[in-house]
């Protein structure tokens, strides 16, 4: 291949040979990183389940400077931020979706989207402090909660923050719906509202899907905001009221821990295999992903 | 996974990457502008480098001291080795924070010269160390007393340990059973391997009982820094919270405790902790590999000698 490019006219472009070579690698590389990435995390993360007896790893308690290192609380502090979080992003990112591609004039859209795009780009930490200062206070004074800094808290700065993600693929898929079909819905005699959620939502629908996917993925995957908005109160979030209580999610023990952790030890191991879950979490989250655009690819023609 | 199956479709794969790519270039904008002020502080901290060697000095003379470790000290750290290079050009410090594990890990590993802990190092940091080859060497430099705060509105003015360790423990739920106003109590703490939440645990919330295994409620919130104590403090009328003296600000109130029933309330403030009525309060170490010599040796001997003028400037309290 490389030959048949750099040989074009019979003259040896060694520029061109250098430049894919370059590419080449560079590609190769990012894959072997990724590998080794998970080779790392499983070699300091696979100890845990050696030096740790399941009774503890899988209890309720977490208290890691006395040696109880139970996993539960934290996982499902991670569940509850993530999974509410997500209930209030997917309607009023899918909607913004609809409204930038099918309702809002040019120019509305023109402004629209790259306001959108800057919204991804506001560092987690400014939002976490905004959340602190201006949310937690607003919420424990209207919810009439104990303390603002509640797993609720937390879900609303994750919504906004992967509301970005959820906007620009669900309109990217809305995009991709062939103009044809909006065509035959309004030749039908259907109304606006008919042809968006009858005919171009549903179209979109793997996309869609997609969205809340890759958005899920972004906010169980969330650290800095997560950790000064939730409190990390590593309460189990059994009771009715969990979700007006302070909560820790795995991000937050994992990046508050490991900076004061002695390399090698048990707690350190433990951290890593946080981290091991969390990864096979949004490996799964990312698979169903995949699998979603693959069925949808099998049954051909829809995007 | 998913990224491979994107690639295989035009539209949407494309701007999606591009869209990747203007993220990844926001990214490295902003690496690039922290990397810079990291390398801005560095040049700071090391001005005796670029300094021309004075007469009867060499070049080798200018010796690196590395000092990591605490978050509690790091200020007060920084504060030292600014100073000492004012006085003594030719030797450069360089101080990091990070936490007392971090920096004890650093000395363990032998890539720093003193590390700084609010806490003492544990047994089997030190079999660890020995393990290594380094023998640790400890200093004391100077002293912390830990105030328990809550917000300025709270009419509660004092608390036996007793007390704390309830509302700690979870058993005190509402402000009323202390004497306040009829309102939940919302328990703050640092992490839990913050020297200073070790120090609370086993002195006050275990009343200083070794064989006691209480653990703080676990509905108590773990704040990540002394910021997030302070901001909940200060904006929050349920909340307690306790951190070190430095850190309380005028929108914090200091509650006067007191170790048994019978009293007396003390308040924190650095005549209290050294006349030791003021019962929460600890020593903040260094540690060297080894007996130091040479210039950590001087600077050490400065440290705990005419450094002490800078202690109680940052809200510490000076050796006696």
């Amino acid at each position: 291949m490389t030959d048949h490019h750099a040989l074009t006219d019979g003259k040896f472009r060694w520029a061109e040979f250098v430049i894919e070579a370059v590419i080449r690698v560079l590609g190769f590389s990012a894959i072997g990183f990724v590998m080794l990435i998970f080779i790392f995390l499983l070699r300091e993360g696979m100890p845990t389940f050696l030096e740790v007896g399941p009774a503890n790893l899988f209890g309720t308690r977490w208290y890691p400077t006395f040696d109880l290192f139970g996993t539960v609380p934290l996982i499902l502090g991670s569940l509850l931020v993530t999974v509410t979080a997500i209930a209030m992003a997917l309607p009023m990112g899918v909607a913004t979706a609809v409204f930038v591609r099918e309702v809002a004039p040019n120019w509305a859209r023109e402004i629209l989207k790259p306001m959108i795009e800057v919204l991804a780009g506001i560092p987690s930490v400014v939002l976490g402090f905004f959340g602190m200062t201006i949310v937690a206070p607003f919420v424990r004074e209207r919810l009439g909660t104990p303390t603002g800094l509640t797993a609720f808290t937390g879900a609303l700065i994750l919504a906004y923050m992967s509301l970005p993600t959820i906007i620009s693929v669900a309109e990217d898929a809305l995009d991709a719906v062939p103009k044809s079909y909006r065509d035959g819905a309004r030749a039908m005699g259907a109304t606006e509202w008919q042809t968006i959620w009858r005919v171009v939502v549903p179209a979109a629908r793997s996309g869609v899907v997609t969205a809340v996917m890759l958005g899920l993925g972004r906010a169980i995957g969330e650290t800095m905001a997560v950790m000064l908005v939730t409190g990390n109160a590593a309460r189990m979030p059994v009771t009715l009221n969990s979700l007006l209580r302070p909560a820790r999610t795995m991000t937050a023990t994992v990046a508050a821990e490991m900076g004061e952790v002695a390399q090698g030890s048990v707690h350190y191991h433990v951290l890593f295999g946080i981290g091991l879950i969390l990864f096979l979490l949004t490996f799964i989250i990312n698979l169903t992903a995949a699998v979603t655009i693959f069925q949808k690819r099998r049954r051909g023609g829809l995007r | 996974m998913a990224v491979l199956f994107l690639g295989g479709r035009s539209t949407f794969s494309y701007l999606w990457y591009r869209r990747l790519l203007a993220a990844g270039l926001c990214l490295f904008v902003v690496l690039t502008a922290l990397s810079g002020c990291g390398a801005y502080e560095h040049a700071v901290l090391g001005r005796g480098e670029d300094r021309e060697p004075g007469p009867g000095q060499t070049v080798e003379a200018a010796e690196t001291i590395e000092n990591k470790g605490s978050d509690t000290l790091v200020n007060l750290a920084l504060a030292w080795a600014e100073r000492y290079m004012e006085l003594y050009p030719d030797v450069r410090i360089s101080v990091t924070g990070g936490g007392s594990g971090t920096g004890i890990a650093a000395l363990i590993n032998g890539t720093v010269d003193i590390a700084n802990a609010s806490r003492q190092m544990k047994p089997e940091e030190i079999e660890a160390a020995e393990a290594n080859g380094v023998s640790p060497v400890e200093f004391v430099v100077a002293r912390d007393a830990i105030a328990v705060v809550v917000h300025p509105s709270n009419p509660v003015d004092t608390l036996t340990f007793q007390q704390i360790a309830d509302i700690y423990t979870g058993k005190t739920t509402n402000w009323q059973e202390v004497g306040g106003e009829d309102r939940p109590i919302v328990l703050l703490s640092r992490e839990s391997n913050s020297g200073t939440y070790v120090y609370f645990l086993e002195n006050v919330v275990r009343l200083g009982e070794g064989d006691s295994n209480v653990l703080f409620s676990p509905g108590t919130l773990l704040m990540p820094s002394s910021e997030g104590i302070t901001s909940e403090v200060s904006q929050n009328p349920n909340a307690i919270g306790y951190d070190g003296l430095g850190y309380v600000t005028h929108e914090q109130k200091v509650i006067a405790v007191a170790s048994n029933a019978d009293g007396p309330f003390v308040f924190p403030a650095v005549e209290t902790v050294n006349d030791g009525t003021y019962p929460i309060s600890r020593p903040l170490y260094m540690y060297t590999a080894g007996d130091p010599s040479g210039q950590i040796a001087t600077y050490l001997t400065w440290v705990r000698g005419d450094g002490q003028a800078l202690v109680s400037e940052l809200g510490f309290v000076p050796l006696q």
